[in-house]
């Protein structure tokens, strides 16, 4: 084609680079987009994401609820639920007198306070109340105060209150287990939060699961071995006992001799974990485990059953304990009831110290260390409860022949009375030890053997004698069932000495003696008055150990005869 | 030619409106879902509550305190109860 023709044509020939212009701008257009397109979505592609799920995307936090804690027949004894928590944004709340008035009064403080609380505007969070009962968090929320929010929290409650205190403890402010079991056993009952990304739509439905970030896991409830019935009863009698004798505190347990299960376990003075308001040491401390005591005459049936297995003795082989006492290096063992020679069995009958202190002196120091050493004494149990004591057992190599003697009936030792009570399974389960657990279990306790049943069962049989007329505990004695124990009457540690007027008054037995089914330990602190274990302690022994065999059903195994009084002459004194 | 890019088009539409529909049904039946967990969690809750409110006034001492105070209520003479061994012991 010719330019002639072009124009021959009507057209006109524009210049060329009119059209490359034309080009390079659209060229550079589409560069420029490209440019800002590979800007948006590869440099800077995280934050606008990010924005993007601000907008409809929230990750969700998902509460773990707190297991609950039941006893052995599934009664609740710790439940967590949902409480209010009122808060505020200080420089958000602008109240009108009226509005503060009500606020005040629905939060249960002062409108000084409130006013106090709320003028810190440094602060942009200040809880004004924490778990308050649903029903005023409603009427809260009913007055709609801007700046005033509520969160949801849980709150444990314990229905039995101060009668499973120490042993289930409590949580602080945010359920977080502090004491007992509840500190004990916080990982498996705490569970674990958890997270996940949700899509909202515009009213704050979830419309769509977009990623799980971590399940949320419910804490596992916990089963205990404990019966709710008998631990009431137990705590009503110990209660009632450390009043009778103005007592400064008490403690008991209750063991389960086939299964190694605490049945019951209760501390006097104890306290309410509902509302934990002044409280004070004395009223925490768990005494069946964690404190330690000198146990008295009821150390003295380990010592003799030592005797026994070593083959020196038998129970009618007689010692010579006149005239009462016994001197060792400047230090007199006495007798409450001197006698010029008691059979063994007498001795634990009579509680005889010389006749204790004879048997052990007679024994290598090693032998008892390590009987007692095997029994658990010096070892904190294994039942996983924070601050079990271990006991004190001193190595055997520092022992004078004078803390041999006085170790056979129960000073210069310390131990729980937890410890002390466990120790009693040899005599039950004819020469085992049971390890002892607080949770709930069906099987049988498989302990060490730590003397022959010949033994164990002789022993048992004294400890039969010495709650019969005649011994130191006949107070001990139920109607329906035979029992048998042994008393235990201390002098109190006090400033590196004895104090001359403080004891402790124990009692630990068995029942029924031809089958045993149930082991329980009483101690009572500085009962004032009559001070003795048999007439302190062994009396609640008796009641809880009578509630707990009915509610047990264990078979009778002795004549339903009306059991005759303790006599004047079986006073059951004792000097240890 | 054309007829089949119709026909292509409406399938299409049709696949299009599908999964707009299923999504809706997606989103509706997940609420739901939502609801009812929110539901277990409040049952759960109410179950707590009930467990307390049984175990405190099942209390021991509370039984034993009104069967003794006001029905009169006491423990049989060791005497009067006869206990039956189970025949098939486990």
């Amino acid at each position: 084609m010719t330019a002639g023709s072009v124009a021959a044509q009507g057209l006109v020939r524009l210049p060329v680079w009119r059209a490359r212009i034309v080009l390079a701008a659209l060229v550079a257009a589409f560069a420029a987009l490209l440019v800002r397109a590979v800007y948006l979505q590869a440099v800077k592609t995280d934050f606008l994401q990010e924005k993007g799920d601000a907008r409809y995307s929230r990750v969700l936090e998902m509460p773990a609820t707190r297991g609950r804690i039941t006893d052995r027949h599934g009664e609740a004894l710790a439940v967590s639920t949902p409480v209010k928590s009122i808060w505020a944004i200080p420089s958000d709340v602008q109240l009108k007198p009226t509005q503060r008035k009500s606020l005040a009064r629905l939060l249960g403080m002062g409108t000084r306070e409130l006013e106090r609380k709320l003028a810190e505007p440094e602060h942009d969070f200040v809880y004004l109340k924490r778990q308050l009962a649903p029903e005023t968090a409603e009427a809260i929320a009913k007055l709609a105060l801007a700046g005033i929010y509520e969160q949801r929290e849980y709150r444990r409650y314990y229905p039995a209150g101060e009668v499973t205190a120490h042993l289930l403890g409590f949580t602080d402010v945010e359920d977080v287990g502090q004491e007992g079991l509840e500190l004990a056993y916080e990982q498996s009952l705490g569970g674990r939060r958890g997270s996940r990304r949700v899509i909202k739509d515009r009213l704050g439905h979830i419309v769509e699961d977009v990623q799980s970030i971590r399940a949320a896991q419910d804490g596992v409830d916990l089963t205990l071995s404990i019966d709710s019935k008998i631990q009431s009863v137990a705590f009503a009698a110990l209660k009632a006992a450390v009043e009778r004798h103005r007592a400064k505190a008490g403690a008991l347990v209750a063991l389960n001799v086939q299964t190694g299960e605490v049945l019951a376990l209760a501390n006097v003075p104890s306290f309410n974990p509902n509302n934990r308001a002044n409280l004070t040491g004395a009223e925490l401390r768990n005494r069946v485990i964690t404190d330690l005591f000198e146990p008295g005459s009821t150390l003295k049936p380990f010592t003799i059953a030592l005797a026994l297995e070593s083959g020196k003795v038998t129970p009618q082989t007689t010692i010579a304990t006149a005239p009462g006492r016994m001197t060792l290096a400047h230090y007199t063992i006495r007798d409450v009831h001197p006698a010029a020679a008691l059979t063994v069995t007498q001795v634990l009958q009579k509680s005889s110290n010389v006749g204790a202190a004879k048997l052990a002196l007679a024994m290598p120091r090693e032998a008892l260390w390590d009987f007692y050493h095997r029994l658990g004494f010096g070892t904190a149990p294994q039942l996983g409860f924070p601050g079990a004591a271990a006991g004190r057992l001193r190595a055997y190599r520092s022992w004078r022949p004078i803390e041999q003697a006085t170790m056979a009936y129960g000073h210069g030792i310390s131990l729980s009375l937890i410890q002390l009570a466990r120790a009693y399974t040899i005599f039950a389960l004819d020469g085992e030890l049971a390890p002892l657990t607080l949770v709930k279990s069906e099987l049988a306790a498989r302990g060490e053997k730590l003397v022959s049943a010949e033994t164990a069962r002789a022993v048992r049989a004294m400890l039969e004698a010495a709650v019969q007329p005649g011994g130191t505990g006949p107070r001990a004695r139920i109607v329906g069932w035979r029992v048998a124990g042994k008393t235990g009457t201390a002098h109190k540690q006090e400033n590196g000495g004895y104090a001359a007027d403080k004891y402790i008054a124990s009692f630990v037995g068995l029942a029924p003696v031809s089958a045993p089914r149930v082991i329980i330990g009483v101690m009572i602190d500085e009962p004032a008055g009559g001070y003795y274990g048999g007439s302190v302690a062994a009396p609640v022994f008796a009641e809880v150990m009578q509630a707990t065999l009915r509610l047990l059903g264990v078979p009778h195994d002795a004549p339903l005869e009306p059991l005759e009084r303790p006599g004047a002459l079986d006073e059951p004194r004792e000097s240890t | 030619m054309a007829k089949l890019n119709l026909l292509l088009l409406a399938v299409l539409v049709a696949c299009a409106l599908g999964l707009v529909t299923s999504q809706h049904k997606a989103r509706k039946l997940f609420s739901a879902l939502e609801r009812e967990h929110e539901h277990a969690r409040e049952l759960d809750v109410e179950y707590g509550r009930l467990q307390l409110e049984a175990s405190t006034w099942g209390q021991h001492s509370r039984v034993a305190r009104i069967a003794a105070g006001t029905l009169g209520l006491r423990i049989p003479d060791a005497r009067r109860v006869r206990l039956l061994a189970r025949d098939n012991a486990q």
